[in-house]
Formats: structure tokens, sequence, C-alpha cells
């Protein structure tokens, strides 16, 4: 679906987040010179053609309890790629699964699946789920645990240039 | 963590109100007043365990991002990451457990802009960088359940 200058601006301006205050449409819709029924029939139509896959609340992981992140990666022939990421990704405790290029000689790994999970024995048993039921245990495969957190935000694919500051009432 | 809080960060994750009071219709959801969600909401805000109420873009449809990753010396490691986490197209930033471990994602308007910033981190650093775009995405981000004790 097409996504023009106006969207664009839109979603510059609420990279940061929606204002908590009782409009917080209205407000975003001020600082665009946009009105707020304007505002919500973009972001509605945004979210309905999947530009924008969720809308609401984005919350840290670590601080929820999922202390074990985990980054299983395969090297998995490319006829069959597809189709086992389809396959990892039906699993609940699959939270993202990706196709990446490989990178040789020191990347070989092409198939990317993230697991969060409370605690670290939890997240092998379920990854050792992964390989065994979809005979993955054949193929070379590691896993990454995160160890420390350096930096945690929304992307921001906007120039802030393009937007007005906020905060002015 | 109370039971007001678990229903506000678990029940808003996919489908926010969008509607002009979004505050009054979770109030009215929750059986709160619409100043009570807003506070709640600034104090798990403030806390680091709400990063914002927002959208999340599909990979690829406005912008460019990529996964990046780096094998970083162990003596050099903090002094890179800072570095990269310096960076303002970089968001997420976390060591990992193996050869190449430091992962960083990087978003910017258009590919150009994300190539430059590889560039950059790789020029300063004088270490190789992995670029490992996005093509395909099987699952997309679709929030957390709240299950952890």
């Amino acid at each position: 679906m097409p996504v023009d200058a106006t969207d664009r601006r839109l979603l510059a301006a609420i990279e940061d987040g929606l204002p908590l205050v009782p409009q917080p449409y209205a407000a975003v819709a001020r600082r665009l010179g946009l009105d707020e029924a304007d505002v919500l029939a973009r972001l509605r139509r945004l979210r309905a053609g999947g530009i924008i896959s969720r809308f609401g609340l984005v919350v840290r992981h670590h601080e929820l309890g999922y202390r074990a992140n985990a980054m299983a990666v395969w090297n998995v022939p490319d006829a069959q790629v597809d189709d086992m990421g389809r396959r990892l990704a039906a699993y609940d405790f699959v939270t993202l699964c990706y196709r990446r290029p490989r990178r040789l000689p020191n990347w070989p790994f092409n198939l990317f699946c993230m697991v969060h999970g409370c605690d670290r024995d939890t997240v092998c048993e379920q990854i050792a789920r992964l390989n065994a039921e979809q005979t993955l245990a054949s193929l070379p495969h590691e896993v990454l645990f995160s160890r420390r957190r350096f930096k945690q935000r929304g992307a921001r694919y906007f120039m802030k240039t393009d937007v007005p500051a906020r905060g002015v009432a | 963590m109370d039971q007001v809080e678990h229903r506000l960060l678990n029940d808003y994750q996919r489908d926010f109100p969008l509607e002009p009071r979004p505050y009054a219709r979770i109030a009215d959801e929750l059986g709160l007043c619409e100043d009570e969600v807003l506070a709640r909401l600034a104090d798990l805000q403030a806390r680091g365990t709400l990063s914002r109420i927002g959208a999340v873009v599909r990979p690829n449809t406005v912008g460019a991002s990529t996964l990046a990753a780096m094998a970083v010396p162990a003596e050099r490691l903090e002094v890179v990451a800072a570095l990269v986490s310096a960076q303002p197209e970089v968001n997420h930033n976390y060591e990992r457990e193996h050869a190449f471990n430091l992962w960083f994602v990087v978003a910017a308007a258009d590919q150009t802009a994300v190539q430059a910033t590889l560039e950059s981190i790789a020029a300063e650093t004088g270490l190789p960088v992995l670029d490992l775009p996005l093509q395909t995405a099987y699952h997309i981000d679709l929030g957390f359940d709240l299950q952890c004790p």
C-alpha cells in the first residue's frame, strides 16, 4: 500500500512515543498542522495495511522478567529455508524469525530465531525442541545468548528536521 | 507488579485504541479514571518497563535497517560498544556470547544512510562489520506476553 509524505511525517512524529496527555492524537496533529481525525484515519490505514505491524505499548522484555535472550542461528539449504522459517515461526516461544544472508567464510548462518525466556535453562530446552522436532540438529547451528545490553530503544527511520520539536504547548 | 500494571502492559501491546481519548477508553476497560491510567503509564515509563506507546513499523516498508555484528577483542569491547551506541542510527546494541560478540541494529531513512553508518563504525574502529539485512520475515514483532514470575 502507498505511504505518502504526510504518513512519513506522522510516523516520524510518533517515533519517540505517543504523548501521555488525554488527547494524544490531537497533540500530534497540532505539531504537524493536521487535524485529529486525519491523524487517526492515517494510523488506522497504516495499521490495516500492515505498514504498522502493531500499535501499542512497547515494553522492555528484560524489565518484565525475560532475562534469557537467545539468538539461535542455523545454516539451512536455500531450497528449504522458507519452509523451515515458517515452521519455526509457528512455535509460540519464537518471538522473531528471519532469513538473512550468509557472510562467508566467517558467518555461514542464514536462518535466525529470537527466543526470549524467563531463564536460560528453559530457553535451552526450547531450542533443543526446535532442533529435535524439526530435525535441525544435523545442520550447522549456534546459540548466542545476550550478555550485556548497551542500548535499547525504538528505531528512528526519519530525520528529525522534518518534524517540529515537541514539548511546545 | 499489581494487576492493573499487568493488564496495562499485557493487554495493550497490539491494539491500543485509535480514538480521540485512548486513555479514557483504557480507563473504562480497567475500571480506573483517565488520570490514573496516565499516571500509571508515566510511572512505568519512568521505571523503564515501558519504552513508549507507538507504532512498530514492519521492516523494509518505510526506511531501511539492518542487523550488524562485529568480533571485538575483549579488551576493546566497552569502548567499541560505546562508540556504536553513540551513533544516532543505532537502536539495539547487545553483547552476545560468541566470537561475534557485538550485535546491533541500524535504522535510517534509506539504505545509503544505513551503509554510511556501518562504514563509519568500521572506519573508526578498524574492525570489519558484518551486514546482515533482513531478507524474509517469517514472524514479526507481535509483543510479549507477561508470563515470567
